[in-house]
């Protein structure tokens, strides 16, 4: 595994490069580590807090340890009424976890998001960014499996 | 089915998106070249002729906006392709089919403003557009089509406000996206305080073809005051759910029924929302309103985005309402108080007459709560953010009236 220093330091002379490094670490860790947010103030000459600010400021960012998959379903309104309730309902049920939680395992977390732009089918939910468009509760248990 | 018009998405399925040689050998480029070899205020006067207005839901006038920027040694233009409004998939569309063409136009704007450098601001929710973009952006440069301008790509982090084009900035600085006050406009301070144009990905899109055609041609195009066309993303209950491309004359009816096909499983029409997740619902007796921006703006919604979402007779107006006002809460940044508190409490109440848990009182506070925050708040967000609320009283109070306690 990657070092957060070295991750970090990759975008030393980027300007506002902080945003990118972040994306970097979580694509790594799947999440910010604590260290690495201190690291990342010092190297973009910007305090503790506020580069804790930035991390905690940004929906797609975490600073909460994540697990492998991270399963995410839109609750926006165009998947509202497609019927997302009963697709976070059968995640729920399949994962036995609820949303913003993480399995014991340490293999999924289960995130509510807001529109992730694949509105031609709806429901949408993605895992690890990728897109499922046009799922149905009946579908969870196959598209989960993909990933055990 | 309708027939559409297509400029931005002229090249749409019918070039690999990946070859910088199948867009140039589709005449891809050439408008650029065109642009650099004209003085940058005819070139400005040209798209200001045109009266292309801003694609992402403003609906300035492009050239207008490029002609606010002074004379300076470094000048950035900006792409914002940030598309984060629920229910609109058109950028990335256009950037997936056909990523030079907002290359070209991004280079033929940076011409105008003696910018050597863009950037792109693509939504952290589309990282497989990242990477199609940097390979586009990688083809430019070897080909060296893009002179001595140079484009990077930037990832927002999940934030709606970003769209707003001040957050959008802050954030590409590294900061936390909450917009600034204006004036100054980015045009003259904008990207590390240096002048800075911000236009929508379909806005840039659109340049090539007004270098190629003329400014005469796309002038006749579509409505007069908004003039073109525009990419609409049909999405809920309606059979076809795809993104078109319309001449800007064309009406919600027309959309809805002839593109889209009409209502899903023989259904009746109830409501549509254009524009967005801030958008007005329109009821059945408006839809022959054309889509374009000021015909929108005259019957109390907007043409926004181009989101359209459709839905049938069997829908709950107000459960819908109250998801929205939740999406709100969620995505208000917390920076101005009329929108912090104004989106929190909006939720509230909604929740609380969907619950069938309010009083006509609730809805009175809520409707001067919609006005104090669409005078008063910082940004577009907040003062955008009452509009379903308002717009559903005003053409389904019913729906409401039904919940409420007696």
């Amino acid at each position: 595994m990657a070092n957060y220093k070295d991750i970090i330091g990759a975008f030393r002379d980027k300007p506002g490069g902080i945003i990118e490094a972040y994306h970097a670490l979580q694509k790594e860790f799947n999440y910010i580590p604590k260290p690495a947010i201190a690291e990342a103030a010092k190297v973009f000459g910007v305090s503790e807090a506020q580069a804790y600010g930035v991390a905690t400021f940004y929906s797609y960012l975490s600073t909460e340890p994540r697990g492998k998959y991270i399963i995410r379903v839109c609750e926006s309104a165009p998947c509202h009424i497609a019927g997302a309730d009963q697709v976070v309902k059968a995640i729920e049920k399949e994962l036995g976890i609820k949303t913003g939680e993480t399995t014991a395992d340490g293999k999924f977390t289960f995130e509510l998001t807001e529109c992730i732009g694949q509105c031609q089918e709806t429901p949408v939910i993605t895992i690890n960014s990728v897109p499922y468009v046009g799922i149905t509760p009946d579908d969870i248990p196959a598209v989960l499996d993909k990933c055990r | 089915m309708g027939k559409e018009m297509r400029i931005v998405l002229r090249n749409a399925d019918k070039i690999d998106p990946n070859s910088i040689d199948d867009y140039i050998k589709a005449g891809g480029y050439r408008a650029l070249e065109k642009a650099l070899g004209m003085e940058r205020k005819a070139l400005i006067e040209e798209v200001k002729k045109a009266n292309l207005r801003g694609r992402g839901g403003a609906g300035f006038n492009a050239g207008m906006k490029w002609s606010f920027v002074p004379p300076a040694e470094v000048t950035y233009v900006v792409c914002n392709l940030d598309e984060g409004e629920p229910g609109t998939y058109k950028d990335r569309t256009i950037v997936q089919k056909d990523p030079h063409t907002l290359l070209e136009g991004m280079a033929i704007c940076g011409h105008a403003i003696n910018s050597q450098k863009g950037y792109i601001y693509c939504r952290g929710e589309y990282p497989y557009v990242v990477e199609h973009l940097n390979r586009a952006i990688d083809q430019a440069r070897r080909k060296g089509v893009l002179g001595n301008f140079d484009i990077e790509v930037r990832m927002g982090g999940g934030a709606y406000v970003c769209g707003e084009e001040t957050a959008l900035i802050e954030s590409i600085e590294g900061h936390r996206g909450e917009p600034r006050f204006k004036p100054p406009f980015p045009g003259v301070a904008g990207l590390w305080a240096e002048p800075t144009v911000v236009n929508n990905v379909e806005t840039f899109a659109n340049l090539p073809e007004i270098l190629n055609r003329g400014s005469e041609w796309f002038k006749a195009i579509g409505a007069a005051s908004y003039p073109g066309t525009k990419v609409l993303t049909l999405t809920g209950d309606v059979v076809n759910r795809v993104a078109i491309e319309v001449p800007t004359d064309t009406t919600i009816r027309q959309v809805i029924y002839e593109f889209g096909g009409g209502i899903r499983n023989g259904k009746k029409f109830k409501a549509v929302q254009i524009g967005g997740t801030s958008g007005g619902f329109i009821p059945e007796s408006l839809l022959d309103t054309p889509i374009d921006f000021d015909s929108m703006r005259g019957i109390g919604a907007t043409l926004g985005t181009g989101a359209v979402l459709v839905m049938d007779e069997t829908r709950d107006i107000v459960d819908i309402v109250t998801r929205i006002a939740k999406f709100f809460e969620h995505e208000s940044c917390g920076k101005c108080n009329p929108c912090r508190e104004g989106t929190f409490r909006n939720f509230e109440i909604m929740t609380k007459i969907n619950r069938g848990m309010a009083a006509v009182q609730d809805v009175e506070k809520m409707s001067l709560l919609c006005k104090v925050m669409q005078k008063a708040c910082l940004c577009g967000l907040g003062q955008a953010a009452p509009g379903p609320i308002v717009t559903t009283l005003q053409h389904f109070r019913h729906e409401y009236e039904r919940k409420l306690l007696a």
